[in-house]
C-alpha cells in the first residue's frame, strides 16, 4: 500500500468523484424510472382497460379511453356466462380443467423419468437421444401436425381429449425434459449414492431423493404447462368438434362468432374470466416463472 | 453395468415411444404426403413434384402468403428483441421496485398467447378503439388498422412485441451475470456508457441474443392465433400467414397432401435460417473463455 500522504490525496479525489457519481446516478435513475413507468403504463393499460370495460355498458365501451365505468353493470358477465350455446361458461372451464390436469400430471411424470435417465444413467444411443431432445425443441410443430391428425383419426381419438393428453404424457414437450436435465445435472449426487448404499433401488431413489430436490424445477414445469395449455387454441381447434367438449379458448372464439355484433361487454367480460386463472397462478407463483425462464429460456 | 443400461432405457421408454410415434414418424409421413394428393377419404395418391410445382408456379395465394410471412418475421423478431434488450438494460441497475417492474413487464407474456388478448386487440385497434383514441390525444389522425393492408400486419407485430417479457427476463439474467470488474476497467480507461454497452455488454450478450433470436424466429414463423382471431388473414390476405394457409388447406379443404407440401416449404425455410444462424454464430457469438470473438 502507499504511504499516508498519498492515501489522503486519493481519498479527497475519491470523495469528489463519488459526489459526481452520485449526481449522475441520480439523474440516470430518474430517467430510468420515468421510462420504466411510462413503458409499464403502456404495457398494462390495455389490461386495465379490459377489466374496466367488462363492467361497462355496450354504448360506453367505445365512448372514451378511460377505464372506470360510468354506470358499472354486471350485465356482460351474467349474459356472457350464459353463452348462446346450451352450456354455460362453467362447462367450458370444467373442460379446460379436464384437459389441463391429466396433461400436467403426465408431463411432470414422463419428463422427470426422461431427465432422470439422461442425467443419471449410461445407456446405448444416449447421445443420439439427447440430440433428439434438442431437435424436437427446434422442430416446428407445423410439420408434424397433419400426420398426427391422421394418426389420431385412425386411432379413433378425434373429438376426445386423448390427442391433447397423450403426446405430453410421453414427454413430448422437449423443452421441459431439457430444463429438468439441466437442473438435475447441477444437483449433487451424494444423497442418491447414500440411498443406494442403504439398499434403495433406483425408483425409490427417484421418488424419495431426486423428486424432492427437483421440486422447484418441477413446479416451474407444471406452471408453464398449465399456462400453455390454458392458452392453447390450435390443438383443441383441430381435435375437438363437439361444443360440449370445448375448453375456454374455443368457447371464447365461439362467442365472438355467435354473439350479436354489438354485445361487446359480454365478450370482454368472458375474456377477463378466461385470463383470470392464469393471472392468479402467475401472481401466486411468479418466482417459479421467472426462475424457470432464466434457467432455460422459454417461448412466449 | 448391464442393469444400469436397461434401467436408463426403461426410464426413457415413454420419451422414446413418444419420439417415434408422435414426432419421427409424423415427420417422415408429412414429407411423403407432400408428394401425394390425399383427401382423407381414399388412400394417398402419389403425384411426384406436382404439389411443389403448383405452389411455386401457379399458386398466387401461396406466394402472397410466403411474402407476408417473411415480412412479418423479419419485422417482428428484431423489433421484439431490441425492445426486450432495451428494457432489460434499463432494469439492470440497483433500482428500487425492480421486482415490481420485472413482474409488470412479464404479465403480457403470460397472457399474450391467449385468445382473450387477441380478442382485446380487436377492440384496441378498432376504428374507435383505444389505439386511435391515444393517437387523437396527441393530435394525430386516426389510423385504419384493420382496413388497410399495410397496417393490419403491424397490429400482430405489436401484439407479439407486447409479449417481450420472457426475452427480457433472459436478457436481464445474462446482464446480471456480467462480471462488474469489466465495467470498472472500462470506466478507468475512460469509456462512456454507450461505448461500454457496445464493446463490452453486447459481445458478452451474444450467446443469449443468439438463443433468443432462434427461439423467437421459430415461433414467429408459426404465428397462428394472432391472424386467425384478430384479422382472419385479411384485408386482401395481407395477414394471411403460412400457418393459416396450411390450416385452411388441411382442416377446411382436407387437401392433406398439398397442405403438407406448404408445411415442408415452411419447415425448410425455418431450418435454413436456423442453420444460417448457427453457421454465422461462429463469427459473431462470443463465448467467454473462448479464443475466437
Amino acid at each position: 500500500m502507499a504511504n499516508s500522504q498519498t492515501l489522503t490525496d486519493t481519498q479527497v479525489l475519491e470523495d469528489v468523484q463519488a459526489a459526481r457519481r452520485v449526481k449522475i446516478g441520480l439523474i440516470s435513475a430518474t430517467v430510468r424510472y420515468v421510462l420504466l413507468f411510462s413503458v409499464g403504463l403502456v404495457m398494462l393499460y390495455p389490461l386495465i382497460w379490459l377489466i374496466g370495460a367488462s363492467f361497462k355498458t355496450n354504448s360506453e365501451i367505445f365512448a372514451g379511453a378511460g377505464f372506470l365505468p360510468e354506470s358499472p353493470t354486471l350485465d356482460g358477465y351474467i349474459k356472457g356466462w350464459q353463452t348462446s350455446t346450451p352450456y354455460t361458461f362453467g362447462r367450458f372451464f370444467w373442460n379446460s380443467f379436464l384437459i389441463i390436469l391429466p396433461k400436467v400430471i403426465g408431463t411432470a411424470i414422463s419428463c422427470t423419468m426422461a431427465a432422470y435417465a439422461f442425467a443419471r444413467f449410461e445407456f446405448p444411443l444416449k447421445k443420439i437421444f439427447f440430440v433428439s431432445v434438442i431437435a424436437i425443441l427446434l422442430l416446428p410443430n407445423v410439420v408434424t401436425r397433419i400426420p398426427q391428425y391422421i394418426l389420431f383419426r385412425d386411432l379413433g381419438w378425434l373429438d376426445s381429449f386423448l390427442p391433447l393428453w397423450v403426446p405430453s404424457a410421453m414427454a413430448g414437450d422437449a423443452f421441459f425434459v431439457f430444463m429438468l436435465v439441466q437442473f438435475l445435472r447441477s444437483l449433487p449426487r451424494d444423497m442418491e449414492e447414500a440411498a443406494r448404499v442403504d439398499g434403495a433401488n433406483s425408483l425409490q431413489t427417484l421418488v424419495y431423493i431426486v423428486v424432492p430436490m427437483l421440486a422447484p424445477a418441477l413446479i416451474s414445469v407444471c406452471l408453464f404447462q398449465f399456462m400453455w395449455t390454458m392458452n392453447d387454441f390450435l390443438g383443441p381447434l383441430i381435435y375437438l368438434s363437439s361444443v360440449d367438449k370445448y375448453p375456454v379458448s374455443l368457447a371464447l372464439k365461439l362467442s365472438i362468432d355467435t354473439t350479436e355484433a354489438f354485445e361487446w361487454n359480454r365478450i370482454l367480460a368472458m375474456s377477463v374470466l378466461t385470463i383470470t386463472p392464469a393471472l392468479i397462478v402467475f401472481f401466486a407463483a411468479q418466482r417459479y416463472f421467472i426462475e424457470g425462464i432464466s434457467a432455460g429460456g422459454v417461448k412466449g | 453395468m448391464r442393469g444400469q443400461r436397461i434401467l436408463g432405457l426403461a426410464y426413457l421408454a415413454p420419451y422414446i415411444v413418444g419420439l417415434v410415434v408422435f414426432t419421427a414418424m409424423p415427420f417422415l409421413t408429412s414429407l411423403y404426403l407432400s408428394f401425394t394428393s390425399y383427401d382423407l377419404m381414399s388412400s394417398p395418391k402419389w403425384s411426384g413434384l406436382a404439389n411443389y410445382e403448383r405452389l411455386f408456379t401457379r399458386d398466387r395465394t401461396f406466394l402472397k402468403s410466403l411474402n407476408v410471412t417473411l415480412l412479418y418475421v423479419f419485422i417482428t423478431v428484431p423489433l421484439k428483441l431490441a425492445f426486450a434488450l432495451f428494457i432489460a438494460a434499463i432494469l439492470n441497475y440497483k433500482l428500487k421496485f425492480i421486482n415490481f417492474f420485472r413482474t409488470a413487464f412479464y404479465v403480457p407474456s403470460i397472457l399474450g398467447g391467449s385468445i382473450a388478448i387477441a380478442v382485446l386487440w380487436r377492440y384496441i385497434f378498432a376504428s374507435e378503439g383505444l389505439a386511435n383514441m391515444a393517437l387523437g390525444t396527441v393530435g394525430l389522425a386516426p389510423v385504419d388498422w384493420f382496413g388497410d393492408p399495410t397496417n393490419a400486419l403491424f397490429t400482430i407485430t405489436l401484439l407479439r412485441c407486447w409479449q417481450f417479457g420472457s426475452a427480457m427476463v433472459i436478457f436481464l439474467a445474462a446482464l446480471q451475470s456480467i462480471d462488474k470488474s469489466l465495467y470498472e476497467a472500462a470506466a478507468i480507461d475512460g469509456a462512456g456508457k454507450v461505448r461500454t454497452f457496445i464493446f463490452i455488454t453486447l459481445p458478452l450478450l451474444t450467446p443469449v441474443i443468439f438463443f433468443n433470436l432462434i427461439m423467437q424466429m421459430v415461433q414467429a414463423f408459426q404465428e397462428f392465433n394472432g391472424p386467425y382471431i384478430i384479422t382472419q388473414g385479411g384485408p386482401l390476405k395481407s395477414t394471411y400467414l403460412l400457418p393459416l394457409y396450411i390450416y385452411d388447406e388441411a382442416f377446411k379443404k382436407f387437401n392433406m397432401g398439398y397442405a403438407s407440401a406448404i408445411a415442408w416449404v415452411l419447415f425448410v425455410i425455418i431450418m435454413g435460417l436456423t442453420l444460417v444462424a448457427f453457421w454465422s454464430s461462429k463469427k459473431w457469438v462470443y463465448y467467454a473463455g473462448d479464443k475466437r470473438s
